[in-house]
Order: structure tokens, then C-alpha cells, then sequence
């Protein structure tokens, strides 16, 4: 109950805020770009236009979601403790981890929110247009969709992870980039330059295989390019696919991990903290 | 008189400096106590390990039953806290935050919502907290820790920000809930303002406990002097009235007035001097010793004691 308080309180705030409009719009008008200049290699007779949409999009949904994630989250603690309103808060009859899971309901409501519509409007403009879309395609895009919002699940845990360890905003702020920057850029070029020096040496499938759950958007670039047969034929991923014995379900768990470990930890590290 | 809040032995070192050092005191259903003490004396302190904000480093804190320390907080629905400086989310309007709060207390929303016009609010009640003035955030603060008929009540400092009118409404309703079996801890530096109504004052200085007591038991203990203010008829300038002992220390106020101070067991004999006959008396004023000479009293004391 109390966290269902604490959730609607921030939805409430998100919407007052212009958060969830800013996010929506945002999301929508890339959604909906691509959907138009991206459907331009197959011309208008192309008959998979939203797989192509689909590789597109779950692109540069690895690079926003986490950043609009990150965003919304890593001021949740310590900025709440600089303003003095969680003083207040904890004087009242709820726990800690309450608080923690009631702001990540509300912040991940957002978040689906605005990417659902985002995206979705993307789909309808398509359908719209005239282009066909069979149910795989549907389904794959749903997908796609489903496991954006558990990106950004992945990333508003690790900016609590953050919130709650650190002493002032600006330390959050900062760190929050970084691991943007870690796990969205470097990560992925270190990898390909280790493989490149490797040269199928050393580093086995399995070992790539792992290598790539250690990283939230991998295994959502994986979920999205190689989870659907239709979609990896236009991702280029299909060799990968194939080279991997990742199930979709091991890198649906790992999301969920992703998810589950960061937010575990901020609980444990926000019960300790003394305000 | 049954304990609502029992502090034991409770110490709170930050790294190496100590905040509060052994301090134990135990607060009663209806009581009105005064924290007093400079800024950093160790009331903030106190009153965050009774909500379990912190956590002690040695000692042991009940609060409503609860041990805060522990993480347990069933017994905060019947407790308000308002905090020193206090704030809110600044997108929500005040009824939003009034009715957020009363859910989490369980308390009718209805209800909680009069408190707004109670504090003079109403008006306000639907514009966002970031437009309001710090006397109205204050007013908010006070509005939502009277959700629900606490019984424990932590105010730090509520006073500050207050025009007079709201801060006589602020104290009857504290005393009218006080009378009604509500434990009221309060601190404040408007000393002069708790005089006449905290039952009982507790004076911090550094982290120690320094006194604790009622007002009348404070002053026998410190033996400060009472100032006895006489007018007297006919006395020429640096005259001393005749009947008066050598041994009381005494000045002249604007020329005609003479102040004594008078230890405790003086007092009664030097009215009953002044009063004689014959001593042309014209008026007489009695001024025993205030909360602030008190405080300063017992601040001295403790600094002399190493």
C-alpha cells in the first residue's frame, strides 16, 4: 500500500514536471523519423518495413533509454536527502525499501508510458501509410517495446544504486555519465578490440557469450537483433545469432538480474544510510 | 504518567566528533518539554534518533514502542515531526501534499485537509508549494504533523518564519493537544516564548544534558538572585534606602528606582524590610530569574565543569 502511495505521488510529480511529456515526445518524434527515413533502403514496396524499424530503433534505444533513465533516477535519493524532502518522508510510518520500490514503480510507469506511446505511434504511422505488417513483425516490435522498458528498468536501478551510495547530486550526476558512457560505448569498443587482437584464438563463443551478459545493453541488442529470425536477417546479427547459445529467455533473465541486483543493492546501501 | 519516549544512556559520535554523549531522559503522555541549546548543542541530533533517521552509537531509544534504531516504525502513524527547514516537493500543490501524507498515516484525507485551513492554508491549498513563502512551507510543515492526533510530537524549531498571530494559534493548538495527552517536544531558540508554557525545559550544551526540570525547579537549582525593583519616595541620588542590608548588591535604574538582587533565602526578609513601616514604598516589582539567564546559568555552569 505504501508503495503504491509513494508510486502515484511520483507519476504525479513526472507528469507536473513535464517529464513523461518531454520523454513521450522525445521518443515519439526518433520513433517516428526512423520510421520514415529508415523504411527509405526497401523504398515503399518493401514488405518488412517495421523489422527494419525494429533494428533501427533498438539501436538508438540503446544509447537513449538508459540516458532518460539515468536521468530521472540518480537524483532520486541524494537529491531528495539535499532538498530535505526525505527527512520529512521518513519520519512517517513506511520503511526504507517502501520508498525505493514505490519511486521505481512510479519512474518505470513513466517509462513505459512514454516509450509504449513513443513507439507505438511509430507502428501506427506505419500501419497508416499503407505499409503491411504481418504478426511476426508485431510481435517482434512488441518485443522490442517490452524489453526497451526493461532497459530502462536496468538503468533507473543503477541510478538508484548510485543515488543512494554517493553524498551530493553533482557526484551522482557524474558517476550516472560515466556509466552511461562505460556500458553504452566503451564497453562494446573494448570488446571489439579485444576480439580483434584475440583473432578467434582464445575467447570462445561461450566466452563472447558471457562476456556479453555483463552488459545490460548487449543483452538487449542481442534480445532485439537475433531474437526474432525475421528481424537478424536485416540486423546483420544473424551470424552472431547463430554463434551464440543465448536463449532468449537466459537474456531475458539477465535483464531481470540487471534489474534485481542494482535494486537490491540500493535498498541495502539506502536501510544503511544515515540522514 | 506513562514514558511515550524513553531515551537511555544515548550517545551519537559523526566519525570523531560527538554529538550527543550519554544523554538519558524519558518524556510523558501530556507533557510539553522545551529542548534548548545553541545550534549544534545536539537537538536536531536527539530528535532524528528518535525517528531512526540515525542510528545511535551506543544507548537505547523507545519511541511509542517502537526501537527506531531497529527499523521499526508502527508507532509512527501516532507520531508528527516537523523538521528544521522544512520542504516539499515544490511541483505538488499543498492539498496534494497534505493528502499524500495523511494516506501514509492512514488518516482521513478529509480531515487532514482541515488542517490546512486551520493553519491558514485554505487559500493557498491549490497552488504549488514552490510559489509558497517560507512562512507558509512552515505552516505546511506544522499542518501535516498534526495529521491524525499524534501522540508524540517532535517540532524542531517551529516558530521560526511565524508572524506572532499564527505563532499564539501555533501554541494553542500545541497546548490544547498537550492537555489532551499529547507528548510535545519542542525546540527553539525564542526562549521567552516557552517560558510560560513548556512544563518542563531540557538544556543541552555540546551533546551533554546540562539540566532538566520544570522552570521553578530550574531556578533552585541555579540560586540565581531575584531582582526586587522598589520605588522609593524622597531619595536623593546615590542614597540607599536606610533598612537595607550592606551585603545585597544593589544599582539605580533611571535615578529614582532601586534593583536588588536577592539570593533565594534574602528574599522573603528583604520584602518584609521594604514593606515595614515608614519606608516610604511607592511601588514594588518582583523579577525572578528567566529562561534566558537560566540557560546562560547552566551554560557556565557546564563550561566551568571540565
Amino acid at each position: 500500500m505504501n508503495v503504491i502511495i509513494v508510486a502515484s505521488k511520483e507519476i504525479q510529480q513526472a507528469i507536473r514536471n513535464r517529464w513523461v511529456l518531454a520523454a513521450t515526445l522525445l521518443l515519439a518524434a526518433l520513433a517516428l523519423s526512423l520510421a520514415f527515413l529508415g523504411s527509405a533502403p526497401t523504398g515503399t514496396v518493401g514488405v518488412r518495413a517495421l523489422d527494419v524499424v525494429i533494428v533501427s530503433l533498438s539501436s538508438l534505444t540503446i544509447f537513449l533509454v538508459p540516458l532518460i533513465a539515468l536521468l530521472i533516477s540518480h537524483d532520486a535519493i541524494v537529491g531528495d536527502m539535499e532538498r530535505g524532502t526525505m527527512l520529512l518522508l521518513l519520519s512517517y510510518p513506511l520503511a526504507r525499501w517502501q520508498v525505493l520500490l514505490g519511486k521505481f514503480l512510479g519512474h518505470l510507469v513513466v517509462l513505459a508510458f512514454a516509450t509504449s506511446l513513443g513507439y507505438g505511434l511509430a507502428a501506427a504511422a506505419l500501419v497508416a501509410s499503407g505499409s503491411r505488417i504481418d504478426s511476426d513483425s508485431l510481435a517482434a516490435f512488441a518485443a522490442m517495446i517490452g524489453s526497451s522498458v526493461m532497459l530502462g528498468a536496468v538503468f533507473v536501478a543503477i541510478g538508484y544504486l548510485v543515488s543512494a551510495l554517493v553524498r551530493d547530486r553533482g557526484t551522482a550526476a557524474g558517476i550516472s555519465i560515466g556509466l552511461w558512457l562505460l556500458l553504452v560505448l566503451i564497453y562494446d569498443m573494448a570488446l571489439l578490440g579485444l576480439l580483434a587482437l584475440d583473432q578467434g584464438r582464445n575467447i570462445s563463443a561461450t566466452a563472447l557469450g558471457v562476456m556479453l551478459l555483463f552488459n545490460p545493453t548487449d543483452v538487449y541488442r542481442l534480445f532485439n537483433l537475433t531474437g526474432f529470425a525475421n528481424v537478424s536477417t536485416f540486423a546483420g546479427m544473424a551470424g552472431v545469432a547463430q554463434s551464440t547459445s543465448l536463449s532468449i529467455q537466459v537474456l531475458l533473465l539477465a535483464l531481470t538480474l540487471w534489474t534485481l541486483v542494482p535494486l537490491s543493492l540500493a535498498a541495502l546501501a539506502f536501510s544503511r544510510r544515515e540522514l | 504518567m506513562t514514558a511515550t519516549v524513553q531515551i537511555g544512556n544515548v550517545t551519537k559520535h559523526y566519525g570523531r566528533i560527538a554529538a550527543v554523549t550519554d544523554v538519558s531522559f524519558e518524556l510523558g503522555e501530556g507533557e510539553m518539554v522545551a529542548l534548548i541549546g545553541h545550534n549544534g548543542a545536539g537537538k536536531t541530533t536527539l530528535m532524528k534518533l528518535m525517528l531512526g533517521l540515525i542510528r545511535p552509537t551506543g544507548g537505547s531509544i523507545l519511541v511509542l514502542g517502537d526501537n527506531p534504531a531497529a527499523g521499526q516504525f508502527a508507532g509512527r502513524r501516532h507520531l508528527g515531526y516537523l523538521p528544521e527547514n522544512v520542504s516539499f516537493d515544490a511541483a505538488l500543490t499543498g492539498r496534494e501534499t497534505q493528502t499524500f501524507y495523511a494516506r501514509l498515516k492512514r488518516e482521513r484525507v478529509a480531515k487532514a485537509l482541515q488542517l490546512l485551513d486551520a493553519v491558514g492554508l485554505g487559500a493557498a491549498a491549490s497552488r504549488r508549494v514552490g510559489t509558497y513563502s517560507k512562512g507558509m512551507r512552515q505552516r505546511l510543515g506544522l499542518a501535516q504533523a498534526l495529521i491524525g492526533r499524534p501522540q508524540v510530537l517532535l517540532l524542531d524549531e517551529p516558530t521560526t518564519g511565524l508572524d506572532p498571530e499564527l505563532r499564539q494559534t501555533f501554541y494553542e493548538v500545541i497546548q490544547r493537544l498537550a492537555a489532551e495527552g499529547t507528548t510535545v517536544l519542542l525546540s527553539s531558540h525564542a526562549l521567552t516564548e516557552l517560558e510560560e508554557r513548556a512544563g518542563r525545559v531540557i538544556i543541552m550544551h555540546r551533546g551533554i544534558k546540562v539540566a532538566d526540570g520544570s522552570i521553578e525547579s530550574l531556578r533552585k537549582l541555579a540560586r540565581l538572585p531575584t531582582r526586587i525593583r522598589l520605588k522609593v519616595a524622597g531619595l536623593a541620588p546615590g542614597e540607599v534606602p536606610s533598612w537595607l542590608p550592606a551585603s545585597a548588591p544593589r544599582r539605580r535604574l533611571n535615578g529614582h528606582i532601586v534593583e536588588i538582587d536577592a539570593a533565594p533565602e534574602q528574599k522573603i526578609e528583604l520584602l518584609r524590610c521594604a514593606t515595614a513601616s515608614g519606608t516610604a514604598l511607592e511601588d514594588l516589582d518582583i523579577v525572578p530569574p528567566n529562561l534566558d539567564e537560566l540557560y546562560a546559568h547552566f551554560l557556565r555552569r557546564s563550561e566551568a565543569k571540565p
